[in-house]
């Protein structure tokens, strides 16, 4: 972390905590996830899905979300506190979109300026998401440098706040990064954990599903959804690209301020993540991922392209559900594993749906 | 709830109390009444980069920063990634520029600037000590601040490679005074808000860390980020003891000048220095 920005993360860091503490600002930001993001997102038990399967899949639906994925939870969180020390302005980083999309909406909602790097790559195949990240008023900016991907988005917008820092907060979209943003950016995920866990009081017998899924990139709505079923005794599974496996296939390094598993060279140059899917699209993961492995509290497996283009259909197909090609990660595990997970209860944070990805998806499938 | 950077137990150690060989050869050059001009060299880029280095020696700088690329440089601006990108792309490693650099008899003090996933990956100890028998005596992290530096200043200090920090205009009053006492070597102004690059005018904030600095300790101050030419360097120089450039550097050798390029560049700047 350059020194330029360590006092701001320290100033964002006491911010948190007093805001955090402050009932007035929690409920101003639970009046939002209500009214305007729509919360609670329902859980839905895939009938179909479960027949086909042997398994029994209950989706934690932040696919319905306003602007379409979880990344609106910690967004209008962290607009908001923006908005309380003062700035006027967000940048942000995005890989698919999403974040991006959902930086641009919180911008626009409250009167901010915001600035969205994406890399080059991403801009191309996340097209529809350009457009509307620019529909809402935001400059989109595209990261040209190293692989053109989430991790050189996330580079130019630490450059943007080193220059800018005095009137910007910058708006982190993974629990990643420098303290405080890992555990800040949880803190504004836990809702999902919370919700799921009443849901699953009242909707199964045991109360508690045998498994808690969700993919991973960066980290947040899996972060999110474990939080709630943390200390219970639901196996916890993370799905990670092949293609950018942090934990799977990474060792500890120190990269965009945190220290975590993180995919490099022999001498510690960050590998290029290459994954189907732009929000997945990233060689490191979140510090806390890195721990809940090493501790063993949650587990880390891999999927292929392939087995995610074939979970995308079949969700579609079934369910009557188009996913994000992100949480078709999880799917893709569960379908491929399905033999080993016969009769149990799976939740699975179905973090976002698909309208982006179809283009792509018309291009893969033909 | 999450643990603050001080409950973590980070622990910093203090700097040796003197000098190193790195800052007495600086502050030799101040006392003789000279400015101090250090140059920022790519390591690794295009085969020519040790002749670079040498006729930047030969032109007048007072010691030289060699980066050794990283892939993700946050604190460089365009032409620094561009450099280090195709240096990269050259097969460039912080082993092979290490190797290559003790064949350099460059006359001057050599420090090496990268980022610090390529210490922490190969290891405190083995980095810094691949560094000192390669010649360098300093070392400048800069995404590795004050409360991060225990771990590799406790194996840099007892290797003789001085740690550089970074001071950055953005410091509260309180946090200047610690970030000089645990720098070695010189201080490092940050002189603007922004990542490394030309501009076309000096920032006034460069002249503000340095007043800030210079008032509080004896330590050679350096004004790097954003100074482009000789008579910027000469104008932060009135108040600094001397800056540091690097991008104005790269983007001649980038775009071809080659050694004498470089060499023309750094001495017009020299001049413009000892004109001042």
């Amino acid at each position: 972390m350059p020194e330029t920005l360590v006092p701001a993360c320290q100033e964002l860091e006491a911010a948190f905590r007093e805001a955090w503490a402050d009932q007035s600002f929690r409920d101003e930001l639970d009046g939002l996830l209500a009214d305007y993001a729509g919360r609670p997102s329902p859980i839905t038990e895939c009938h179909r899905l479960s027949a086909e399967l042997g398994v029994r899949v209950l989706l934690k639906r932040e696919d319905l979300n306003h602007t379409g994925s979880h990344k609106i939870n910690n967004v209008l969180g962290q607009a908001l506190l923006a908005k309380r020390m003062g700035k006027t302005r967000l940048v942000a980083e995005t890989g698919a979109g999403q974040h991006g999309v959902a930086s641009a909406t919180a911008a626009a909602l409250m009167g901010m300026e915001c600035k969205v790097f994406m890399g080059e790559v991403d801009m191309e195949r996340q097209a529809l998401n350009v457009f509307r990240m620019r529909l809402l008023g935001a400059e989109v900016v595209p990261a040209m440098s190293g692989s053109r991907t989430l991790k050189d988005a996330v580079n130019e917008a630490m450059r943007d706040w080193v220059a800018t820092v005095e009137n910007t907060h910058y708006c982190l979209g993974s629990v990643m990064g420098p303290h405080p943003y890992p555990w800040m950016v949880r803190e504004f995920h836990t809702v999902i954990g919370k919700e799921s866990r009443e849901q699953c009081a009242k909707l199964l017998d045991n109360e508690i599903p045998d498994v808690v899924t969700a993919c991973v990139g960066g980290g947040s709505n899996a972060i999110g959804i474990f939080s709630g079923f943390a200390d219970t005794t639901a196996e916890l599974v993370g799905v990670e690209p092949a293609g950018g496996a942090a934990v799977g296939r990474g060792v500890p390094g120190v990269v965009h301020g945190m220290k975590s598993y993180l995919m490099q060279d022999e001498f510690g140059q960050v590998q290029e993540a290459h994954s189907i899917s732009a929000g997945l699209d990233y060689p490191g993961v979140g510090p806390e991922h890195s721990h809940l492995s090493s501790i063993g509290r949650a587990r880390y497996e891999q999927v292929t392209d392939d087995e995610v283009i074939a979970a995308f259909q079949l969700l579609s197909r079934t369910e009557g559900i188009i996913p994000a090609l992100e949480p078709a990660h999880a799917l893709a595990w569960i379908s491929r594993d399905r033999a080993k997970l016969a009769g149990k209860t799976v939740l699975l944070n179905m973090s976002g749906r698909g309208d982006k990805d179809v283009g792509q998806m018309m291009e893969i499938l033909g | 709830m999450s643990p603050t950077l001080a409950e973590e137990g980070l622990t910093i150690p203090d700097a040796p109390t003197e000098p190193g060989e790195f800052e007495l050869s600086l502050r030799a050059t101040r006392e003789s009444g000279r400015k101090l001009l250090i140059a920022y060299v790519t390591g690794g880029l295009h085969d020519e980069w040790p002749d670079v280095v040498r006729a930047v020696a030969d032109a007048g700088a007072d010691a030289i920063e060699i980066g050794i690329p990283f892939s993700d440089p946050v604190m460089d601006g365009p032409i620094i990634q561009e450099a280090s990108e195709l240096a990269l792309r050259d097969g460039a490693s912080p082993v092979t520029v290490l190797d290559t650099l003790r064949t350099i008899d460059a006359g001057v003090p050599l420090a090496v600037m990268t980022y610090y996933n390529l210490a922490f990956h190969m290891g405190h100890e083995r980095f810094a000590s691949l560094m000192y028998e390669a010649g360098v005596r300093a070392a400048i992290l800069p995404d590795l601040p004050l409360e991060e530096v225990g771990p590799w200043a406790t194996a840099a200090d007892p290797a003789g490679i001085e740690t550089v920090m970074l001071a950055a205009p953005t410091a509260p009053d309180e946090r200047l005074p610690r970030v000089v006492a645990r720098s070695r070597g010189f201080v490092y102004a940050v002189g603007l808000l922004g990542v490394t690059g030309e501009r076309d005018a000096l920032a006034e904030s460069s002249l503000v860390i340095a007043r800030r600095l210079k008032a509080i300790t004896d330590k050679p101050v350096l004004v790097g980020v954003g100074v482009s030419n000789g008579q910027q360097a000469a104008e932060v120089s009135q108040v600094a003891d001397g800056c540091v450039i690097g991008s104005a550097l790269m983007r001649r050798v980038v775009e071809g000048e080659g050694p004498a390029g470089a060499g023309a560049f750094i001495a017009d700047v020299r001049a413009a220095l000892d004109a001042s």
